[in-house]
This record gives structure tokens, sequence and C-alpha cells, in this order.
């Protein structure tokens, strides 16, 4: 329906709306965080909680200890070869629907620590991630912005169709292989599901 | 997998894997099997990826098993191939609740290794963003330590309302929240203006009735008496030997402060005293922190009094081809958790031969287990926030 009818509508008192619309609404308008703090970062994620920037003004103050109860997953900090496994499995203990922000520069590349022999070079290498946040660290609303994003995302997402969200498609898996420790490595190094190869430009 | 890397969130799962078939534990006196709990390396406490091995009897604890590494960056290993003044922005993700200590200690080190004096307007600086940052510290950790005991939000709201005025003042001045990188060798990056000088003197002004709301708030509050009271008691003698430092030092009654040990700095012109605690349990490390946070404050008052004008970076520093003599060097101060050194080692290159951190937080924690045992599974969280540690700085 077109914007201004439904305007218009609305000052007659009609409220027009599609089943899309009012469920993206609800699922965008309480996404519950993973209490999940890795390192740096997360001293940043807690003060995004606080008074000063009140992520609660986005439905999303609530968060919760155990992966079950979560929805979205904030990898604040460095993830590193030991935990990278402890990661993706919390990430698939997680019940559908499930989003994954990456935070700071430790997250999204391994930021700093990158030469680390220790540490994992972007935590996309494992489990999708929907939206990514430079910095180091990134400012409290640098990750209110990325919530904001998320939250456009999930408006965006049709319930039909091929792209629609993975938990109404019977075929898509949410569950990820978890790494474990090689000899020299993790096995595997990454995940090329969601890691692809770049494509050869000849 | 092997047992170290196994995860273990929950139990069911964690005996599927392999590896971890080996015996159950045995009761010490001979009766009935140990529940082995696999605590983290996520758990709902706020002090990041560690885990404990624990071994309960009902709900008692007889074992407990510290497993680290869940953050181990390879600092000390960055360091080697990195110039002395490259590792000063890592030292900020050491303790990253306290980067501005962490650079003094580091820049006190370097300093020493190439005796490099430091121009009395940059002490002063020194002084002052380290005391901001051992106030901010210890609310934080209090207020972290309060919400593990379950009151979910309020005393940590107040302590981040109050570290949010003060990161405001580091960030003006350093362009940084968290992650300063202020301090060099042989003084500071940049001026402080009049106009920060007198918002830091409107901040400190403010501070003391901060600290006393905090107090009305807690010290006498019923719930936390009866959780802390006589729950992790740290004897004297563990401490000293353990090599503990720092408040929860200071907490089991021994007078140690590196502030007045080493006269490092310009700590000798401040009149300031040193809370010790009677008992060493949880609630006295909560008042040593209290009343660290008044001392800190007669500092700063102190300090932004008397500052003199001057320079802040010794003119005959140098900074480009940075090359300290053969030598060896442990330079430390008091971080707000604890004595923290560098010990460095030169053989005249451009980077550390050896670059070594005596980090606060992973010595404090050693003594974990023996004050762990015998107490009941739900004070293990609270002992663990009491220790008031910072991964980035136990795994490096
Ligand atoms: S991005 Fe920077 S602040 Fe964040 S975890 Fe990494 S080092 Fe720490």
């Amino acid at each position: 329906m077109e914007n201004e009818l439904k305007i218009e509508l609305g000052k007659q008192g009609v409220f027009v709306t599609t089943i899309e619309e009012l469920y993206n609404w609800g699922r965008k308008s309480s996404v519950w965080p993973m209490q999940f703090g890795l390192a740096c970062c997360a001293i940043e994620m807690i003060a995004t909680t606080m008074a000063r920037y009140d992520m609660a003004r986005f439905g999303a103050e609530v968060f919760r200890p155990s992966p079950r109860q979560a929805d979205l997953m904030i990898i604040s900090g460095t993830v590193t070869k030991k935990m990278a496994p402890q990661v993706v499995r919390l990430y698939n203990q997680m019940a559908e629907p499930k989003y994954v922000i990456a935070m700071g520069a430790c997250a999204i590349s391994g930021g700093p620590f990158k030469q680390g022999y220790n540490v994992l070079k972007g935590i996309d290498r494992y489990i999708p991630v929907d939206v990514h946040i430079p910095g180091c660290p990134p400012r409290p609303e640098a990750l209110l912005q990325a919530f904001m994003t998320l939250q456009k995302k999930i408006e965006a997402q049709s319930l039909t169709g091929e792209d629609r969200p993975r938990h109404l498609n019977a075929e898509a898996s949410g569950e990820f292989p978890v790494p474990e420790q090689g000899e020299h490595d993790l096995e595997p190094p990454v995940n090329r599901l969601v890691w692809p190869l770049p494509a050869q430009v000849k | 997998m092997k047992t170290e890397t196994t995860p273990g969130y929950a139990v069911e799962q964690a005996t599927q894997v392999e590896g971890w078939n080996r015996p159950p534990v045995v009761h010490p006196d001979g009766e009935g099997e140990l529940l082995e709990v696999s605590m983290g390396p996520h758990h709902p406490s706020t002090h990041g990826v560690f885990r404990m091995d624990v071994a309960l009897d009902g709900e008692r604890v007889v074992k407990l098993k510290p497993v680290f590494g869940y953050l181990h960056r390879n600092h000390e290993q960055i360091a080697e191939s990195a110039s002395y003044l490259a590792m000063m922005p890592y030292t900020d993700r050491l303790d990253y609740f306290c980067s501005l200590s962490n650079n003094w200690a580091y820049a006190l080190a370097v300093e020493k290794l190439v005796g490099q004096a430091v121009p009395e307007r940059a002490e002063y600086i020194r002084v002052i963003l380290a005391e901001f940052t051992r106030v901010q510290n210890h609310a934080s950790a209090i207020g972290f330590l309060i919400q593990e005991m379950g009151a979910s939000g309020t005393p940590l709201m107040y302590a981040f309302r109050e570290r949010e005025k003060i990161l405001d003042l580091f960030e003006s001045l350093t362009g940084s929240r968290m992650m300063c990188n202020y301090m060099r060798f042989g003084g500071c990056r940049v001026d402080v203006t009049a106009a920060w000088l007198e918002a830091a003197r409107k901040v400190a002004a403010g501070l003391p009735q901060f600290v006393d709301e905090f107090e009305a708030l807690l010290t006498g509050n019923e719930i936390l008496m009866a959780r802390c009271q006589g729950v992790g008691v740290l004897k004297p003698e563990l401490a000293v030997n353990a090599g503990i430092t720092g408040p929860m030092l200071r907490a089991s009654g021994v007078n140690y402060d590196i502030r007045k040990v080493d006269h490092y700095g310009i700590y000798d012109r401040f009149k300031f005293r040193v809370p010790l605690g009677d008992h060493g349990d949880i609630y006295d490390r909560y008042m040593v922190r209290v009343l660290e946070m008044r001392e800190s404050i007669g500092i700063l008052n102190q300090a932004l009094k008397e500052i003199p004008a001057g320079p802040v970076m010794d003119p005959k520093a140098k900074i480009r081809g940075f090359k300290p003599k053969p030598g060896e060097v442990y330079g430390r101060i008091e971080a707000p958790k604890g004595e923290l050194g560098f010990y460095l080692i030169s053989t005249g290159g451009a980077e550390p031969y050896r670059y070594r951190v005596r980090p606060p937080s992973l010595i404090n924690l050693t003594v974990l287990e023996d004050l762990c045992l015998g107490q009941n599974v739900a004070d293990v969280i609270l002992i663990f926030g009491s220790v008031d540690i910072v991964l980035g700085e136990v795994d490096r």
C-alpha cells in the first residue's frame, strides 16, 4: 500500500499494516543481546547500556547471560584461537532468528593483535556477521549506530521468497561447524560457506 | 580434542566430548562422587573469558582449577618485533580500564633504562591522570562486584555515571576514551590547557559527593554485609608469600603501597594515607577500595592546586631512532589493581630483546583456589569479582 494512502487512512483512525511489517516491527523492537564480553570492547558495550547512552531506548537493554534467550551476539573484542570454538558453539546454541554484530577491529580482522599467533583474524571466518563496527574500541555511539543498522536490516527482511530469514527456511541450517584445535591452527582454518574465496578476475 | 580446549559449557555436553571420560573426582572422605562444574569461559560475571573447573561437594567447593589463556593476545611476543614507542598503544590494552597507569608504568621502565628525566609539569599531569584512573577503576570494580552479587545495575550505573565524567576529561586531553596512548619517554604527548585543568578541578570537586552517595547506598547494606563479611578470607602470610599486591594485599592488613615504598614520580610531595583492612575478606576489599578513592581525591586536589607551568616534554628526549644502550631494567608503579611492572632487556637495538609484564591481575588471581575452598559455589563468582581482575592483563 502506498505510504500517503496509509497516512491518510491513519488520519481517519484506520490503521492498516501487513503481517510482514507487524512481525518485523515486533522483532526489531526487542532484540535481546547476549551478555558476552571478550576484551576491551566489552567495556564500551557495557558503557552503552548504562545511563548515558542507554541502549534501553532501542529495546535492547536486557542482556541475557544464556545464549538460549538471546537474539543478538555482540562479539566485543579479540577472538583468540582458544576462544573461537566456544564463540561458534555459543552461536550455535542461540535460537533463531539470531544476529551477530562484530564490534571493533579485533572482531573484524584481528585488529592491533593481528600478527599474534593466537589471534583469529576475524570472526566472520566461522559465523555470518550482520554488522561490522570499526574502531578500537568503537565509541558507544558507534555501537548504537550499528544497532540501528541491524534494526533496519531486520525491518527490511521479507518473510517469503529466496532471501527470507533462516528461521523461516526449513532447508537453511542455523548451525555452523565448530572448529577444533589442530596441530598448528584451528581445523578448519576457515568455513568456506561463510567466508568464500574472492572471485577470480581474469 | 584435549581437555584444555573443551569448553564444557553444559555438563551433559562436555561428557560427550572425547577426553572428558576421565575418572570422576573422588570425594576426599571417600563417600560419593563430586560434581564437576566448568564455569566459563562464558559466564554471567563481567570479568571476561576466564574458566574455572570447580569440583563441588553439594554446595561447597572442594577443588578449583583456573584455566587461563582464552584472551592470550601475544602481547609480549609482539613487543619483541616492535619498537619501544610502538608498544605504548599496546600497553593501553593490557588493563583496559586503566590505560593511563599502564602507559606510566611502561614509560617509567624505559625512562629508567635510558636515564631520562621528566619535566615537573609532566610529572604532575601523570599523577593527576593516574589518580583519576584509580578512582574510576575502583568505582567500576565495586560496581561489578555488586552486580555479581545480584544487584543488577544500580551501583554499576552510579559508577559508570562518574566514570563517564572522567572519561570525558581523558578524551578531551588525549583523543580517546579508553585507549589513551598519552605518555611518552620523557614526558607527555600534549600539554593540558587551563580550561582542561578547570574542568578537572570541577570533576574532582564532585567526586567526594559521589563516594558519599555510593557509600550510603552500599556500606551499611545488610545484604552486602551478609554476603561479604567473612567470605573469601585472605591471610596476610599467604598474601605476602603469594606476591599479592594492591588493594587485595592491603585489605589483608599488610602496609605496602608502592607509591610510599618506591617514591616514584613525585608522590613524596602529596599527603595521603594508606587504608588497611583488618580481616582480609571481601568486605574489607570493598572498604579499602572506597577509602582509596577518598585518598585519591585528596591527591587530586593537591596536584591540581600545585601544578606548575613549564614544558611537558623533555626537549632533549630522543624520539626518532630511539635505541637504548644494552641493559636490563624493571620499572613498576602502584596501578589501581596492584604492582604493575615492566621488565625490559635491551641489547642496543630498536626493539626490546625481552619485554615482560608483571601483571597484578594474574598474580592476585593465583590465590583464588585458597580463597574459594570450603565456600559455597555462589560465592566463587563473588570472590573472583573481589580480586578485581581484567583478562587483558591476565592472559596478555
Ligand atoms: S578492537 Fe581494540 S579495543 Fe577492541 S578488543 Fe581489539 S584491541 Fe581491544
